[in-house]
C-alpha cells in the first residue's frame, strides 16, 4: 500500500532524476505492476512451485500451458545415489594387477612424505634379518595404512607416486562409529584392481595403463638387450624410471 | 444449549455421526449421570482432539512449505512422514528442561500453560459440523474475542519471566502486534453481527444456509481483514516480529527448551487452527455446504490412495475397498457438514502455510501502519458499506457498498502513499 500503480515511460538515462510524481520511490526502482497484483504474482509462483513436485499437478500444469516449476530436485540419499562425474575423488586406494600380492607398491614411503596431513603410513615388508622381502621382483609393504578421518582428498600422493601404485577413488562412504582404528584403512581394505580403477576413472586409467605398457615394453627391451650380451644377475637395480 | 447433540437431524447418518455415536454410548448411563457425562465427552473429545490437530498441522506445514521449496519434507519417519510428529513429540520429552539463571521459575512454568489453556479453550465453541458445537453459547463470538486475546498476557508472561533481553523484546513486540491487530480483527466481526443479530456461533452459520457472507461485497473485505489479523494475532509470517530469528533469536520462546518449547508451539498451531476454523465459521458459511452427493468424496478419496505413490498395494486395495464400501452404504446422503467445515478449514490453512512460503517478514513500523493506518479505517468503511448493503434492495444495495469499498480502499491507498522522496542530485562533471 505504498504508492499507486503508474506504468512508467520507459526511463532514460538522465543527469538529473526528480522525485516521481506519483510517490513512487526511485531509488527502490519503478513500480511496474499495480497495487496488489505484485503479491499475487509471488503467490502464484510459489503455487506453481508447489503444483508442479506431484504428478497431478504436472499434468495439470501441462494442460494449462504454464511453466511446471523445476519439480522435486532433492535427491532422496540413501535411497537414490547422485552420479559423481569421472573425476569425483574421495580417498586413495592401492591398485594391483590380477591377483592382490602383484600390487604396484614398493613401499617407498614417497607419498606418506608428501601427504600434507600425514595421514598415511607404511611399514616395509623384510625378513628376520632387516632386508626387504620382495616379491614379484619388488619390494612391498608390510603394512599400509591410510586414515580416513584425517585425509584431505587432496590427490597429491597419487601425483608422486613414481609407480602409479595409488590412485584415487570415488566411494564415499566412510563415516563410522568409532574414531580409532575403525577410521584407518589397512592395506586389505585399500587393495583394489586394476579393472576396478578402469571401471570407475576409465580416461584417468588409460592414461596410467599406456604409461604402465609403454614402461613394460622399455624394461623388456632392456631387459632383451642386457640378457643377450651376458646372463644379467635377477635383481639388479634396472627398474628405477 | 440444550439442544445440541439431540434430536433428530435433517441431513443424513453419516452428517451425524459423532452425534449418534455419543447419545449411543451415553444410552447405557443412568438419566441422572446422562447430562455430566455429556460434558465429560465433549471436554475428553477437545483435549483428545487439541494434540492431534497441533501435531499434524506441525505436520501438514512442513510438507507443504517442503513442496513450495522443491523439497520432500519429512519422509523417514513412518510412510509419508507420518510418524515424524510423533517421534518430535518423544524428542521433546525427552529433551533437558533449561530455566535460565535468575529467571522467574513459577512464571516461567506458568506462561506456556496460560498459553495453550485459552488456546484449547477455543475449541468449546466452534461448531465442527451440524449439532456439533461442544457448547452453543449465546454470546460465542464475544468469548472467542475475549479467550483468544488472552494469549498476548501468556506470551509477554514467558518473556518477562526467561530474564533475557531477546525474550522480552520478542514479547513486548508481540503484544504491541497483538494489541494493534486485535482492534481491526474485532471491527471486521462487527459486520457479520450487524448482518445477522446474533453473537452465537451457530446462529451465524444458520444464516450463512443461502450465500455465504463471503460472497458479499462487505463480508469479502471482512473476511479478508479477519483471516490477517488472525494471521498477525497467532505471530505467522509475514506477521512474526514476535519471533524473528534473524533479529531475536527466538523472541519470547528464546529460553524455552523441552516439553515448555512444545507447548509453546502447541498453543501457536492450535490457534493457527482456531482462526482458520473462525474463519470459516463467520465468513465461509461454517458447516454448510451445496448439496454434493456423499459418493464424489469417496470417489476423490479413492482417486487420490490409487495414486499415492509411496503406498504399498495392500493399502491401496483396502483403502480402495473401504471407500467403495462407504460409498454403498451412505449413497443418498449428501457430504457430511463437519467435512464440509474441516476442508474448508484447511484450505485456510493452507493458505497460511502458502504465505509462509512465499511473504518474506514485515518491518515493524509497517507492521504497524498496515494496522492502523489501512486495516482498521477499512473495517470502519467496511461498517458502512455492509450498513448500506443491508439498508437498499439487492442491486443498489450492493453496487453502493461495491462503490464504497472500492472508493475507500484506493482513499486509503491514496493517503497511505509515502511523500515523493527528494532525491540527491547527481551532477556530472562537464
Amino acid at each position: 500500500m505504498s504508492a499507486e500503480n503508474s506504468v512508467a515511460p520507459a526511463e532514460s538515462i538522465s543527469r538529473e532524476r526528480s522525485a516521481s510524481s506519483s510517490g513512487n520511490d526511485a531509488r527502490l526502482g519503478q513500480r511496474t505492476t499495480p497495487l496488489g497484483l505484485g503479491v499475487i504474482q509471488g503467490m502464484l509462483i510459489t503455487l506453481r512451485q508447489f503444483t508442479g513436485t506431484y504428478p497431478v499437478g504436472r499434468w495439470l500444469l501441462r494442460l494449462l500451458r504454464l511453466d511446471k516449476g523445476d519439480g522435486l530436485v532433492t535427491i532422496s540419499y540413501p535411497e537414490v545415489k547422485q552420479q559423481h562425474d569421472e573425476r569425483f575423488r574421495y580417498f586413495p586406494f592401492l591398485v594391483y594387477d590380477g591377483t592382490k600380492d602383484n600390487l604396484r607398491c614398493v613401499a617407498c614411503r614417497i607419498c606418506e612424505q608428501e601427504c600434507p596431513p600425514q595421514c598415511i603410513h607404511i611399514v616395509m615388508q623384510k625378513d628376520e634379518k632387516g632386508s626387504p622381502v620382495k616379491a614379484h621382483g619388488r619390494t612391498l609393504p608390510k603394512t599400509f595404512d591410510i586414515d580416513v578421518s584425517i585425509c584431505m582428498s587432496c590427490r597429491i600422493c597419487v601425483d608422486v607416486c613414481p609407480f602409479d601404485a595409488i590412485e584415487m577413488d570415488n566411494t564415499y562412504e566412510h563415516a563410522n562409529y568409532a574414531r580409532g582404528r575403525e577410521m584407518v584403512m589397512d592395506k586389505d581394505r585399500l587393495l583394489k584392481s586394476n579393472e576396478y580403477f578402469q571401471k570407475i576413472k576409465p580416461s584417468e586409467s588409460a592414461v596410467v595403463d599406456a604409461r604402465m605398457g609403454a614402461k613394460k615394453a622399455k624394461e623388456d627391451a632392456a631387459a632383451a638387450a642386457a640378457a643377450a650380451p651376458k646372463p644379467a644377475a635377477p635383481g639388479a637395480p634396472e627398474a628405477k624410471v | 444449549m440444550t439442544h445440541i447433540f439431540s434430536g433428530a437431524s435433517p441431513a443424513g447418518t453419516i452428517d451425524q455421526v459423532f452425534v449418534s455415536a455419543q447419545s449411543f454410548l451415553l444410552s447405557f448411563l443412568p438419566q441422572a449421570l446422562v447430562p455430566w457425562a455429556s460434558i465429560l465427552v465433549r471436554i475428553g473429545v477437545i483435549a483428545a482432539l487439541a494434540p492431534a490437530i497441533m501435531m499434524y498441522l506441525t505436520w501438514l506445514e512442513r510438507k507443504i512449505i517442503a513442496r513450495m521449496q522443491n523439497r520432500f519434507g519429512p519422509d523417514r519417519v513412518g510412510i509419508y512422514g507420518l510418524m515424524q510428529p510423533l517421534s518430535d513429540g518423544l524428542k521433546m520429552l525427552n529433551k533437558e528442561d533449561i530455566v535460565p539463571n535468575g529467571a522467574d521459575r513459577l512464571l516461567h512454568l506458568l506462561a506456556p500453560i496460560m498459553a495453550v489453556s485459552p488456546a484449547i479453550l477455543l475449541f468449546a465453541v466452534i461448531p465442527f459440523g451440524r449439532n456439533m458445537a461442544a457448547v452453543d453459547l449465546n454470546v460465542g463470538l464475544l468469548y472467542l474475542l475475549a479467550v483468544s486475546s488472552i494469549s498476548s498476557y501468556a506470551i509477554f508472561m514467558g518473556g518477562w519471566a526467561s530474564r533475557s533481553k531477546f525474550s522480552v523484546l520478542g514479547a513486548a513486540r508481540t503484544v504491541a502486534q497483538i494489541i494493534s491487530y486485535e482492534v481491526p480483527g474485532v471491527l471486521s466481526v462487527v459486520t457479520v453481527i450487524m448482518i445477522t443479530g446474533t453473537l452465537s456461533l451457530v446462529g451465524i452459520v444458520e444464516a450463512q444456509a443461502d450465500r455465504w457472507f463471503i460472497a458479499t461485497p462487505w463480508g469479502f473485505v471482512g473476511a479478508v481483514i479477519f483471516f490477517l489479523c488472525g494471521v498477525a494475532e497467532v505471530n505467522r509470517t509475514p506477521f512474526d516480529m514476535p519471533e524473528a530469528e534473524s533479529e531475536l533469536v527466538g523472541g519470547f520462546h528464546t529460553e524455552y527448551s523441552g516439553m515448555k518449547f512444545a507447548l509453546w508451539y502447541m498453543a501457536e498451531f492450535l490457534e493457527t487452527f482456531a482462526v482458520c476454523a473462525f474463519t470459516t465459521t463467520l465468513f465461509l458459511g461454517g458447516w454448510q455446504g451445496p448439496a454434493v452427493p456423499f459418493w464424489t468424496v469417496t470417489a476423490v478419496s479413492a482417486a487420490m490412495i490409487v495414486t499415492a505413490l509411496r503406498l504399498p498395494i495392500a493399502a491401496k486395495a483396502f483403502g480402495v475397498a473401504a471407500m467403495a464400501a462407504l460409498t454403498l452404504l451412505f449413497w443418498k446422503d449428501p457430504v457430511p457438514s463437519w467435512i464440509w467445515f474441516l476442508t474448508k478449514t484447511y484450505l485456510l490453512v493452507f493458505v497460511m502455510v502458502w504465505f509462509r512460503g512465499t511473504f518474506p517478514r514485515l518491518r515493524v513500523d509497517q507492521l504497524m501502519g498496515f494496522a492502523w493506518k489501512f486495516l482498521l479505517p477499512l473495517t470502519l468503511i467496511n461498517i458502512v458499506a455492509a450498513g448500506v448493503w443491508v439498508w437498499f434492495a439487492f442491486p443498489v444495495g450492493t453496487l453502493l457498498s461495491v462503490t464504497i469499498l472500492i472508493a475507500g480502499i484506493w482513499g486509503l491507498v491514496r493517503v497511505n502513499s509515502p511523500e515523493p522522496v527528494s532525491l540527491r542530485r547527481f551532477e556530472l562533471a562537464d
